[in-house]
Protein backbone atom coordinates (compact mmCIF):
# COMPACT_ATOMS: atom_id res chain seq x y z
CA UNK A 1 0.00 0.00 0.00
CA UNK A 2 2.83 2.36 0.89
CA UNK A 3 4.26 1.76 -2.60
CA UNK A 4 0.97 2.86 -4.11
CA UNK A 5 0.77 6.04 -2.04
CA UNK A 6 4.36 7.08 -2.67
CA UNK A 7 5.28 8.68 -6.00
CA UNK A 8 5.57 5.99 -8.67
CA UNK A 9 8.96 5.33 -10.28
CA UNK A 10 9.49 6.23 -13.93
CA UNK A 11 9.86 2.60 -15.04
CA UNK A 12 6.32 1.87 -13.79
CA UNK A 13 4.78 5.12 -15.00
CA UNK A 14 6.14 5.06 -18.57
CA UNK A 15 4.71 1.63 -19.45
CA UNK A 16 1.37 2.63 -17.86
CA UNK A 17 1.18 5.67 -20.14
CA UNK A 18 1.81 3.31 -23.07
CA UNK A 19 -1.04 1.16 -21.71
CA UNK A 20 -3.39 4.17 -21.96
CA UNK A 21 -2.36 4.59 -25.60
CA UNK A 22 -2.76 0.84 -26.24
CA UNK A 23 -6.26 0.78 -24.71
CA UNK A 24 -7.42 3.74 -26.77
CA UNK A 25 -6.08 2.15 -29.98
CA UNK A 26 -7.72 -1.14 -28.99
CA UNK A 27 -11.00 0.74 -28.57
CA UNK A 28 -10.59 1.95 -32.14
CA UNK A 29 -9.56 5.49 -31.16
CA UNK A 30 -6.29 7.31 -30.63
CA UNK A 31 -4.30 8.96 -27.85
CA UNK A 32 -4.35 12.71 -28.50
CA UNK A 33 -5.30 15.12 -25.78
CA UNK A 34 -4.91 18.40 -27.68
CA UNK A 35 -7.65 17.41 -30.16
CA UNK A 36 -10.11 18.24 -27.40
CA UNK A 37 -9.23 21.91 -27.67
CA UNK A 38 -10.35 21.88 -31.30
CA UNK A 39 -13.50 19.99 -30.38
CA UNK A 40 -14.32 22.59 -27.74
CA UNK A 41 -13.88 25.34 -30.35
CA UNK A 42 -16.29 23.47 -32.62
CA UNK A 43 -18.84 23.10 -29.82
CA UNK A 44 -18.52 26.82 -29.11
CA UNK A 45 -19.49 27.64 -32.69
CA UNK A 46 -16.03 28.33 -34.13
CA UNK A 47 -17.17 26.70 -37.39
CA UNK A 48 -18.78 30.05 -38.25
CA UNK A 49 -15.32 31.60 -38.41
CA UNK A 50 -13.15 28.88 -39.90
CA UNK A 51 -13.75 25.69 -41.85
CA UNK A 52 -11.11 24.10 -39.62
CA UNK A 53 -13.81 23.83 -36.95
CA UNK A 54 -16.56 22.55 -39.23
CA UNK A 55 -16.61 19.06 -37.82
CA UNK A 56 -19.14 16.79 -36.26
CA UNK A 57 -17.97 17.17 -32.69
CA UNK A 58 -20.14 14.29 -31.54
CA UNK A 59 -17.64 11.98 -33.24
CA UNK A 60 -15.05 13.31 -30.79
CA UNK A 61 -17.26 13.13 -27.71
CA UNK A 62 -15.40 9.99 -26.56
CA UNK A 63 -12.24 12.11 -26.19
CA UNK A 64 -14.05 14.66 -24.04
CA UNK A 65 -15.09 11.76 -21.84
CA UNK A 66 -11.40 10.81 -21.53
CA UNK A 67 -10.76 14.40 -20.39
CA UNK A 68 -13.53 14.14 -17.81
CA UNK A 69 -11.99 10.89 -16.58
CA UNK A 70 -8.55 12.53 -16.41
CA UNK A 71 -9.95 15.31 -14.20
CA UNK A 72 -11.54 12.69 -11.93
CA UNK A 73 -8.28 10.70 -11.95
CA UNK A 74 -6.38 13.79 -10.82
CA UNK A 75 -8.86 14.26 -7.99
CA UNK A 76 -8.62 10.61 -6.90
CA UNK A 77 -4.82 10.60 -7.06
CA UNK A 78 -4.32 13.56 -4.72
CA UNK A 79 -7.19 12.81 -2.36
CA UNK A 80 -7.07 9.02 -2.02
CA UNK A 81 -3.74 7.82 -3.41
CA UNK A 82 -1.28 10.23 -1.84
CA UNK A 83 0.54 10.43 1.46
CA UNK A 84 1.63 14.02 1.09
CA UNK A 85 5.15 13.08 0.08
CA UNK A 86 7.05 15.83 -1.68
CA UNK A 87 8.63 15.64 -5.13
CA UNK A 88 12.19 14.39 -4.85
CA UNK A 89 13.81 17.12 -6.93
CA UNK A 90 17.49 17.60 -7.61
CA UNK A 91 18.85 19.92 -4.84
CA UNK A 92 20.46 22.02 -7.59
CA UNK A 93 17.02 22.55 -9.12
CA UNK A 94 15.62 23.64 -5.76
CA UNK A 95 18.41 26.15 -5.07
CA UNK A 96 18.24 27.51 -8.62
CA UNK A 97 14.53 28.03 -8.32
CA UNK A 98 15.00 29.72 -4.97
CA UNK A 99 17.23 32.27 -6.63
CA UNK A 100 14.49 32.91 -9.19
CA UNK A 101 12.07 33.50 -6.31
CA UNK A 102 10.35 30.11 -6.12
CA UNK A 103 10.18 28.87 -2.55
CA UNK A 104 8.83 25.46 -1.46
CA UNK A 105 9.87 23.77 -4.71
CA UNK A 106 8.44 20.26 -4.98
CA UNK A 107 6.09 20.57 -2.03
CA UNK A 108 3.16 21.06 -4.36
CA UNK A 109 2.60 20.05 -7.99
CA UNK A 110 2.73 23.62 -9.28
CA UNK A 111 4.42 26.71 -7.81
CA UNK A 112 2.19 28.96 -5.71
CA UNK A 113 4.15 31.86 -7.16
CA UNK A 114 2.42 31.24 -10.50
CA UNK A 115 -0.84 29.51 -9.69
CA UNK A 116 -2.27 30.67 -6.36
CA UNK A 117 -5.01 33.26 -6.01
CA UNK A 118 -2.54 36.04 -5.39
CA UNK A 119 -0.69 35.25 -8.63
CA UNK A 120 -3.94 34.84 -10.53
CA UNK A 121 -5.14 38.28 -9.47
CA UNK A 122 -1.85 40.02 -10.25
CA UNK A 123 -1.36 41.43 -13.75
CA UNK A 124 1.90 39.55 -14.30
CA UNK A 125 0.55 36.24 -13.01
CA UNK A 126 -2.63 36.46 -15.05
CA UNK A 127 -0.82 37.47 -18.24
CA UNK A 128 1.65 34.57 -17.87
CA UNK A 129 -1.17 32.04 -17.56
CA UNK A 130 -2.85 33.49 -20.65
CA UNK A 131 0.36 33.57 -22.69
CA UNK A 132 1.24 30.01 -21.66
CA UNK A 133 -2.20 28.74 -22.60
CA UNK A 134 -2.17 30.57 -25.93
CA UNK A 135 1.25 29.14 -26.83
CA UNK A 136 0.18 25.61 -25.96
CA UNK A 137 -3.16 25.83 -27.76
CA UNK A 138 -1.78 27.50 -30.87
CA UNK A 139 1.43 25.47 -31.03
CA UNK A 140 -0.14 22.10 -30.55
CA UNK A 141 -2.63 22.58 -33.34
CA UNK A 142 -0.04 24.06 -35.67
CA UNK A 143 2.20 21.05 -34.94
CA UNK A 144 -0.82 18.74 -35.26
CA UNK A 145 -0.35 17.11 -31.88
CA UNK A 146 1.09 17.40 -28.40
CA UNK A 147 3.00 15.14 -26.04
CA UNK A 148 0.46 12.33 -26.27
CA UNK A 149 -0.04 12.47 -30.04
CA UNK A 150 3.56 13.09 -31.10
CA UNK A 151 5.97 12.14 -28.30
CA UNK A 152 4.13 8.98 -27.23
CA UNK A 153 1.97 7.79 -30.14
CA UNK A 154 4.00 9.26 -32.99
CA UNK A 155 7.37 8.11 -31.74
CA UNK A 156 6.00 4.70 -30.74
CA UNK A 157 4.98 4.26 -34.37
CA UNK A 158 8.37 5.59 -35.55
CA UNK A 159 7.01 8.54 -37.51
CA UNK A 160 9.37 11.18 -38.79
CA UNK A 161 6.94 14.12 -38.48
CA UNK A 162 6.56 13.32 -34.78
CA UNK A 163 10.31 13.26 -34.28
CA UNK A 164 10.53 16.73 -35.85
CA UNK A 165 7.68 17.93 -33.64
CA UNK A 166 9.33 16.55 -30.49
CA UNK A 167 12.61 18.25 -31.45
CA UNK A 168 10.52 21.43 -31.72
CA UNK A 169 8.99 20.79 -28.27
CA UNK A 170 12.49 20.65 -26.85
CA UNK A 171 13.77 23.68 -28.75
CA UNK A 172 10.91 25.74 -27.36
CA UNK A 173 11.10 24.19 -23.90
CA UNK A 174 14.85 24.66 -23.56
CA UNK A 175 14.56 28.26 -24.72
CA UNK A 176 11.82 29.02 -22.20
CA UNK A 177 13.34 27.31 -19.19
CA UNK A 178 16.96 28.32 -19.74
CA UNK A 179 16.65 31.80 -21.17
CA UNK A 180 13.16 33.29 -20.86
CA UNK A 181 12.11 32.14 -17.36
CA UNK A 182 15.18 33.77 -15.77
CA UNK A 183 14.16 37.03 -17.48
CA UNK A 184 10.57 36.80 -16.26
CA UNK A 185 11.36 35.89 -12.65
CA UNK B 1 -22.60 2.75 -21.56
CA UNK B 2 -20.23 2.82 -24.52
CA UNK B 3 -18.54 5.86 -22.97
CA UNK B 4 -17.77 4.20 -19.64
CA UNK B 5 -14.56 2.60 -20.91
CA UNK B 6 -13.29 5.99 -22.05
CA UNK B 7 -14.08 7.48 -18.68
CA UNK B 8 -12.10 4.71 -16.99
CA UNK B 9 -9.14 5.11 -19.34
CA UNK B 10 -9.18 8.82 -18.52
CA UNK B 11 -9.22 8.07 -14.79
CA UNK B 12 -6.21 5.74 -15.16
CA UNK B 13 -4.41 8.38 -17.24
CA UNK B 14 -5.08 11.06 -14.62
CA UNK B 15 -3.90 8.87 -11.75
CA UNK B 16 -0.75 7.73 -13.56
CA UNK B 17 0.24 11.26 -14.51
CA UNK B 18 -0.17 12.54 -10.96
CA UNK B 19 1.54 9.58 -9.30
CA UNK B 20 4.43 9.72 -11.78
CA UNK B 21 4.76 13.46 -11.05
CA UNK B 22 4.62 14.12 -14.80
CA UNK B 23 2.07 16.86 -14.02
CA UNK B 24 4.57 18.61 -11.74
CA UNK B 25 5.70 22.02 -12.99
CA UNK B 26 9.00 21.37 -11.19
CA UNK B 27 9.61 18.09 -13.01
CA UNK B 28 9.23 19.85 -16.36
CA UNK B 29 11.64 22.57 -15.25
CA UNK B 30 14.10 19.93 -14.08
CA UNK B 31 13.79 18.09 -17.39
CA UNK B 32 14.56 21.18 -19.47
CA UNK B 33 17.55 21.92 -17.22
CA UNK B 34 18.79 18.31 -17.62
CA UNK B 35 18.94 18.01 -13.85
CA UNK B 36 17.03 14.77 -13.50
CA UNK B 37 16.52 11.56 -15.42
CA UNK B 38 12.95 11.15 -14.13
CA UNK B 39 10.97 12.63 -17.05
CA UNK B 40 13.31 11.11 -19.63
CA UNK B 41 12.76 7.76 -17.94
CA UNK B 42 8.99 8.14 -18.13
CA UNK B 43 8.89 9.29 -21.74
CA UNK B 44 11.58 6.78 -22.78
CA UNK B 45 9.89 3.75 -21.23
CA UNK B 46 6.49 4.91 -22.52
CA UNK B 47 7.86 5.04 -26.08
CA UNK B 48 9.74 1.73 -25.71
CA UNK B 49 6.58 0.02 -24.40
CA UNK B 50 4.53 1.70 -27.12
CA UNK B 51 6.87 0.44 -29.85
CA UNK B 52 6.68 -3.07 -28.37
CA UNK B 53 2.88 -2.97 -28.24
CA UNK B 54 2.46 -1.69 -31.80
CA UNK B 55 4.92 -4.25 -33.18
CA UNK B 56 3.28 -7.12 -31.30
CA UNK B 57 -0.18 -5.93 -32.36
CA UNK B 58 0.97 -5.88 -35.98
CA UNK B 59 2.63 -9.29 -35.90
CA UNK B 60 -0.17 -11.02 -34.04
CA UNK B 61 -2.73 -9.24 -36.24
CA UNK B 62 -4.51 -8.00 -33.14
CA UNK B 63 -7.82 -6.33 -33.98
CA UNK B 64 -9.52 -3.44 -32.24
CA UNK B 65 -12.96 -4.03 -30.69
CA UNK B 66 -14.32 -2.72 -33.99
CA UNK B 67 -12.52 -5.49 -35.87
CA UNK B 68 -10.02 -3.19 -37.58
CA UNK B 69 -6.22 -3.43 -37.59
CA UNK B 70 -4.49 -1.63 -34.76
CA UNK B 71 -2.14 1.13 -35.90
CA UNK B 72 -1.27 4.67 -34.93
CA UNK B 73 -2.75 7.36 -37.19
CA UNK B 74 -0.33 8.54 -39.87
CA UNK B 75 0.87 12.12 -39.51
CA UNK B 76 1.07 14.05 -42.76
CA UNK B 77 4.54 14.57 -44.18
CA UNK B 78 6.10 17.94 -43.60
CA UNK B 79 8.71 19.89 -41.73
CA UNK B 80 7.80 23.54 -41.20
CA UNK B 81 4.61 23.06 -39.23
CA UNK B 82 6.19 20.45 -36.98
CA UNK B 83 9.31 22.40 -36.11
CA UNK B 84 7.64 25.82 -35.72
CA UNK B 85 4.41 24.59 -34.17
CA UNK B 86 6.38 22.24 -31.94
CA UNK B 87 8.65 25.05 -30.75
CA UNK B 88 5.70 27.30 -29.96
CA UNK B 89 4.12 24.46 -28.03
CA UNK B 90 7.40 23.83 -26.19
CA UNK B 91 7.58 27.46 -25.06
CA UNK B 92 4.13 27.15 -23.51
CA UNK B 93 4.80 23.69 -22.08
CA UNK B 94 7.88 24.90 -20.21
CA UNK B 95 6.20 28.09 -19.00
CA UNK B 96 3.02 26.49 -17.68
CA UNK B 97 4.67 23.17 -16.86
CA UNK B 98 1.72 21.36 -18.35
CA UNK B 99 0.73 20.07 -21.76
CA UNK B 100 -2.94 19.56 -22.75
CA UNK B 101 -3.47 16.33 -20.72
CA UNK B 102 -1.96 17.58 -17.45
CA UNK B 103 -3.88 20.89 -17.72
CA UNK B 104 -7.11 19.00 -17.11
CA UNK B 105 -5.58 16.60 -14.62
CA UNK B 106 -4.19 19.50 -12.56
CA UNK B 107 -7.64 21.05 -12.55
CA UNK B 108 -8.83 17.83 -10.92
CA UNK B 109 -6.07 18.04 -8.32
CA UNK B 110 -7.42 21.45 -7.31
CA UNK B 111 -5.27 23.86 -9.33
CA UNK B 112 -8.20 26.04 -10.39
CA UNK B 113 -5.99 28.60 -12.15
CA UNK B 114 -5.73 25.97 -14.88
CA UNK B 115 -9.21 27.05 -16.00
CA UNK B 116 -7.62 30.27 -17.25
CA UNK B 117 -4.85 28.32 -18.99
CA UNK B 118 -7.37 25.94 -20.60
CA UNK B 119 -9.52 28.85 -21.77
CA UNK B 120 -6.43 30.50 -23.26
CA UNK B 121 -5.42 27.22 -24.91
CA UNK B 122 -8.85 26.93 -26.51
CA UNK B 123 -8.46 30.52 -27.72
CA UNK B 124 -4.98 29.67 -29.06
CA UNK B 125 -6.43 26.76 -31.03
CA UNK B 126 -9.15 29.06 -32.33
CA UNK B 127 -6.55 31.60 -33.48
CA UNK B 128 -4.71 28.80 -35.30
CA UNK B 129 -7.96 27.91 -37.06
CA UNK B 130 -8.35 31.53 -38.20
CA UNK B 131 -4.77 31.81 -39.45
CA UNK B 132 -4.35 28.26 -40.75
CA UNK B 133 -4.43 29.11 -44.45
CA UNK B 134 -1.92 31.93 -44.06
CA UNK B 135 0.68 29.91 -42.16
CA UNK B 136 3.48 27.89 -43.76
CA UNK B 137 2.93 24.16 -43.21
Amino acid sequence: MEQLLNPWPWYISGPLIALVMALLLYFGKTFGMSSNLRTMCAIGGAGKFSDFFKMNWKDSAWNLVVVLGAIIGGYIAVNYLSNGSITNLNPTTISELKELGFNNSGQTLVPDEMFNLEALTSVKGFVLLIIGGLLVGFGTRYANGCTSGHAITGLSSLQRPSLIAVIGFFLGGLLMTNFILPLIF
Amino acid sequence: MKYLKFLLVGVVFGIVLVKSEAVSWYRIYEMFRFQSFHMYGIIGTAIASGILFLQLAKRSKLKSIKGADIFAPKKEKGFTRYIIGGSIFGLGWALIGACPGPMYILLGTGVYSMLIVIAAAILGTFIYGLLKNKLPH
